[in-house]
């Protein structure tokens, strides 16, 4: 699989209904948010989980399609782990290079780990040379309008502990968002994809399976805390150049989101008007909707 | 301040070469940062996150390999569960001051100033990139725009004591750089100082830098 040739940088806007897109651990797993602004935030960090969960899903988790960092969660051990056709046989040199055979062990844990290929890894040897950077970085994302999380009290019919048998029931919390429209920004880097010695090989159908992760990652991702969350736009900038051939910050101005006017309070993704400013995009850029 | 990340006030002059060398850098060249002007008042906040505390063991990546398996080959984060707070700056705009040098034993017969400032001005110029500088750490992206010879420098957004306006503000030992070439890639420091929005950074061998 050749690596990308492109440099991409995308807009990726998702939503919540009634649930909690990321807790904030500091404040006892209320929403994140940014406390100047009132605005959410889902850390990076959330939402490439949702991606490599995804891909084990739709992959199986065999190479090349591999998960390194992994959740119990799917632990879908069908162990179909068979010998990788393009598997590279190390040879037990008598003198092995430190850094030759760290390269080596790189490659080969790119070549089987989609993430690892993807958003990189940090590998330890002796020789510092087993730092993957990937060619996929994603920022916080961050709600259009400040968010004004709820806590909602709900209680239990059952109890845990025998001696607890009087009191019947039970008392627990949970926050909600209303309605939340977030915003997120990624790039895609061509040259962390196929430099000579720096690349994982991140290739177009790793790219395309990143953007399928993207849109679909929340159908798979159900749970009593998160409720409805939703891929609603994934706008793309290609560039024909593998540097790029403008600058990531203009081109995400060109993607306004807006509320509108009735709107004062947004209950939905209707409630807001996304436009695309194609004029006079700089020579060499194309926008993919992807969704 | 590594278990529980604390950001320095200022961007460190190896955080400021980091993103110099995203946008262009080869092995002939050497970046050197002269000074930082900093254009917004200094604010933090507090970000909490779980993180996995190991890393990949080479040697099991090692013996995988050798088997031709991923058996086994996997980190539950469940298991390796750390969580961790970062003290991160907010809202930060900079302006850095820059020249490279020649690394004479890599540079080849066409490596010369003048080509490789083409190459970074064109591109720093159309925001091209070999990939998106940060801020630190990767999750933070930062933007980037050439400022033209001619151009005006930007202003600080208000002129206060904390970056130094009126009194120098002494911001205590900052790193400048990790020497990569010696043995075990010691870090090294320097007394960093806001003088009226600008902190000078001390150049490579001068007396101010410290082991």
């Amino acid at each position: 699989m050749a690596a990308i040739q492109n440099r991409y940088d995308f807009v990726y806007l998702f939503d919540i209904i009634n649930g909690n897109p990321n807790g904030d651990p500091d404040s006892g797993n209320m929403p994140r948010q940014d406390l100047d602004t009132q605005k959410g935030l889902v850390t990076d960090v959330s939402l490439k989980r949702k991606i490599r969960n995804y891909v084990q899903l739709a992959k199986g988790g065999g190479p090349p399609y591999a998960i390194y960092m992994q959740e119990k969660a799917i632990l879908n051990l069908q162990h179909q782990r068979a010998y990788d056709a393009l598997g590279i046989k190390p040879e037990t040199k008598k003198l092995p290079k430190d850094e030759a055979e760290a390269r080596e062990i790189t490659r080969w844990m790119c070549t089987n780990f989609y993430d690892v290929r993807t958003f990189g890894a940090v590998m330890t040897t002796e020789v510092n040379a087993g730092q993957v950077r990937g060619p996929v970085q994603l920022g916080f994302a961050q709600s259009i309008d400040p968010v004004i999380p709820q806590e909602i009290t709900i209680t239990r019919s059952s109890v845990t502990n025998e001696k607890d048998v009087e009191k019947e029931r039970t008392m627990g919390r949970k926050y909600i968002i209303p309605y939340g429209l977030y915003r997120c920004h990624g790039f895609v880097s061509a040259s962390l994809a196929g430099d000579e010695t720096k690349g994982t090989g991140f290739s177009e159908e790793d790219l395309n399976l990143l953007f399928e992760a993207l849109t679909n990652m929340f159908e798979h991702d159900r749970s009593a805390a998160r409720m409805e969350m939703n891929a609603q736009r994934l706008i793309v900038f290609k560039h024909d150049n593998r540097m790029g051939n403008a600058s990531a910050q203009d081109l995400f101005k060109r993607v306004a989101v807006q509320r509108k006017e009735n709107a004062s309070l947004p209950r939905s993704f209707s409630d807001y008007i996304i436009t695309i400013n194609q004029e006079n995009l700089p020579k060499g850029v194309v926008v993919i909707e992807k969704l | 301040m590594k278990v529980e990340r604390v950001s320095y006030d200022v961007m460190t002059p190896s955080a400021a070469r980091g993103i110099l060398e995203a946008i262009h850098w080869k092995p002939a060249i050497r970046w050197v940062i002269d000074a930082i002007h900093v254009l917004k008042p200094i604010r933090f906040q507090s970000i909490r996150r779980n993180e996995v505390g190991g890393k990949v063991p080479a040697t099991k990546a090692k013996t995988a390999m050798r088997r031709g398996s991923l058996e086994g080959l996997h980190l539950l984060v469940e298991e390796n569960r750390q969580q961790r707070a970062a003290t991160v700056l907010v809202d930060v705009s900079y302006v850095i001051e820059a020249h490279f040098e020649i690394v004479r034993e890599r540079a080849g017969s066409d490596d010369n100033e003048g080509k490789h400032l083409d190459i970074f001005n064109r591109r720093a110029g159309r925001g091209q990139c070999f990939h998106q500088p940060c801020l630190g750490t990767r999750e933070f992206d930062a933007s980037f725009s050439l400022l033209p010879p001619d151009a005006p420098l930007p202003q600080a957004e208000e002129e206060s004591a904390e970056l130094g306006f009126g009194h120098p503000r002494d911001l205590g030992f900052m790193l400048w750089d990790i020497d990569h070439q010696a043995e075990d890639r010691p870090s090294l420091f320097f007394r960093a100082r806001l003088v009226d929005g600008v902190m000078r950074v001390p150049a490579p061998g001068s007396a101010e830098i410290l082991r």
